[in-house]
């Protein structure tokens, strides 16, 4: 049977099943990929619209929101308005990631430096798989470690509950050290090797060739490993409830219970009713914590793009 | 000071500083074995837990985490690879690319915290999920997606351009080259990642405390029909996980060896860990033998 013209032409025209295939996976994969940043769009989306209703349905001041030193939603201070001050609950959480990025950054770096200029055999045997498999403990053990051994000793030391900022700094200094240290190894060894050879070739010693060479040419890396270990310091949520005592105060010394956005957040969001007040505040809280998050993952971009401009 | 002795000192410090953290470290590690191994034992791996009396197990809360853990990875899984092939093997470099990458790392770096309050708003209350297993797992995929995806998209990135060259040459299409030259190659490293995935999830607790719940109702081993609210695979039930068990004994300490069963749980919790990282490096590597005849 002849085929007519136009039958030959839709049979030409018409996809391979190779083709038909590509297409499919093509379409399956991209959609794979939309649904991810669906996801995020929705979580800041949702977070957001609950977050800035304590402002918009609430009439609470922003301001007064940013700069109140009271955190008491369920009670109205002298002039009839909701007691809403986050302030303490802010500062708490920025001095414990401070404070712990503080003490971490010079063990962290140092120890980096050990494993790959100083000792690189000892590093890569045993610290580097060491390092590696800590990075994964779980936060509630590092949360129960401070609970049953940090926590007593603040206190035996230092007087008080022994519940505070002391104990959140040493519990996510611990934490974060080894994903500091695993990261800054990498930027170290990201550093080529004829740098090293160039500085020794020179007459530099072995320090003068770390401090002004290898670390000098890292120093981007690094930072970003430094603000990488300060936001997942400043989101670590139970290790941190655990053991700094959850009192909404602003914080006076570093052995007094105090609060973070976090600690806040994991206690009260299952005792407030849902589109009350004292719940729209919490999700403001969740709102300033994502805010931050977005915060240092814009530093750690402005890092990388000035130190690939070097 | 002359800079001989400056390096003898600098070097001193360093090995002082390495000294220091391998002690923390080592006695990190050898606390929680020290402190929970004991407590171990075959009747506290399977016996329920007690709220108010002592001997309680962790018999329902262990089965929880490795249930919630296959679903999350059942879940993510695809969406992962889907995701990753598109970023690594199709799309070109332009901002659309550059937003998605933009977005995968935000969703990596938001607060686990955060990752379960949506899980709560979304799945528990606007889609009436209550606290479940689903609405955990579902929590679970978020906080797994991006480490995930990026961890397959650099399982693609080493296997060499010209076995995408050759299938190309040998008339395949690009989607065939993927599944049948690429992701061979792949598995090992993709196996890599995902058993260390695996371990991050197993110990996740605050993205799970507000979205599988904080209850684990007995089980019946025996019924193992999903939809029974006593069976164990029902999908709808409560679930505590055991990281979750942790937080919730010591936050609300009722139980009167809550101490000692946080110390078991904890050492199980690391152990688990380090069996993922091994098995990881170790079926990496076979698999890789095996694959390649290397």
């Amino acid at each position: 049977m002849t085929k007519s013209p136009e039958q030959l032409e839709q049979e030409l025209k018409r996809r391979s099943k190779a083709a038909k295939l590509e297409i499919w996976g093509r379409v399956v994969s991209f959609s794979a990929l939309i649904l991810i940043v669906a996801v995020v769009v929705a979580i800041i989306g949702f977070v957001a619209s609950k977050g800035l209703a304590t402002f918009t349905t609430n009439h609470v001041n922003l301001w007064d929101f940013l700069s109140g030193k009271n955190w008491n939603p369920s009670l109205t201070d002298a002039h009839g308005k909701p007691e809403v001050g986050a302030l303490s609950m802010i500062v708490g959480s920025f001095l414990i990631t401070v404070l712990s990025a503080i003490v971490a950054t010079p063990f962290a770096i140092g120890t980096a430096v050990f494993m790959n200029e100083i000792s690189p055999n000892r590093g890569a045997k045993i610290l580097q798989p060491v390092t590696e498999l800590l990075v994964g403990i779980p936060s509630v053990v590092y949360g129960f470690i401070g609970l049953s051994v940090v926590v007593p000793f603040t206190r035996s030391v230092f007087g008080g509950s022994g519940f505070g900022i002391l104990s959140g700094t040493c519990v996510l200094f611990v934490m974060i050290l080894p994903t500091v240290t695993s990261m800054s190894a990498d930027a170290l060894r990201a550093v080529p090797r004829y740098y090293r050879e160039a500085s020794l070739a020179l007459g530099a010693t072995q320090w003068q060739t770390i401090y002004k060479v290898v670390l000098r040419a890292a120093t981007p890396g690094l930072m970003t490993a430094v603000v990488f270990g300060m936001a997942r310091a400043f989101g670590e949520a139970l290790a941190v409830q655990m053991v700094i005592g959850n009192a909404a105060l602003m914080p006076h010394s570093l052995v007094d219970p105090a609060a973070t956005l976090t600690s806040v957040l994991t206690t009260g969001i299952g005792n407030t009713v849902m589109g009350s007040l004292q719940n729209n505040a919490l999700w403001s809280l969740a709102l300033v914590l994502l805010l931050m998050s977005l915060v240092f993952n814009l530093i750690i971009r402005l890092i990388g793009r000035k130190g690939r401009l070097q | 000071m002359n800079s001989k002795v400056q390096n003898k000192i600098a070097i001193g410090v360093l090995y002082g500083i390495a000294g220091v953290v391998v002690l923390i470290l080592l006695a990190l590690v050898g606390y929680i074995l020290v402190s929970g191994l004991p407590k171990v034992s075959w009747h506290f791996l399977t016996t329920p837990a007690k709220a108010f009396l002592k001997g309680g197990g962790i018999g329902v809360q262990l089965f929880n985490s490795f249930y919630l853990l296959i679903l999350a990875m059942l879940i993510s899984f695809p969406i992962a690879l889907g995701a990753a092939i598109y970023l690594y093997e199709y799309a070109k470099d332009n901002w659309v690319t550059s937003v998605v990458r933009t977005a995968i790392e935000i969703l990596s770096s938001l607060p686990s915290v955060v990752v379960g309050l949506f899980g709560f708003l979304f799945f528990v209350v606007k889609l009436r999920l209550g606290f479940s297993i689903l609405s955990g797992a579902f929590a679970l995929t978020f906080f797994n997606l991006p480490l995930l995806t990026r961890s397959i998209e650099d399982s693609l990135h080493t296997i060499d351009d010209k076995q995408r060259e050759g299938g190309l040459a040998l008339g395949l299409s690009r989607w065939e080259t993927v599944t049948r030259v690429i992701l061979p190659a792949a598995v090992p490293s993709i196996l890599t990642g995902v058993i260390l995935s695996a371990g991050r999830v197993f110990g996740e607790a605050a993205a799970l405390i507000y979205t599988a719940g904080q209850s684990a109702p007995a089980l019946n081993f025996m019924d193992w029909n999903p939809f029974n609210i006593s069976s164990p695979l029902n999908p709808m039930r409560p679930a505590e996980t055991l990281a979750v068990h942790i937080w919730k004994i010591n936050s609300e300490g009722i139980m009167p060896d809550a101490k000692a069963i946080s110390s078991g749980s904890s050492a199980v919790l690391v152990i688990a860990i380090l069996l993922f990282n091994l098995a990881a490096r170790y079926l990496g590597k076979r698999l890789y033998k095996r694959l390649t005849s290397a």
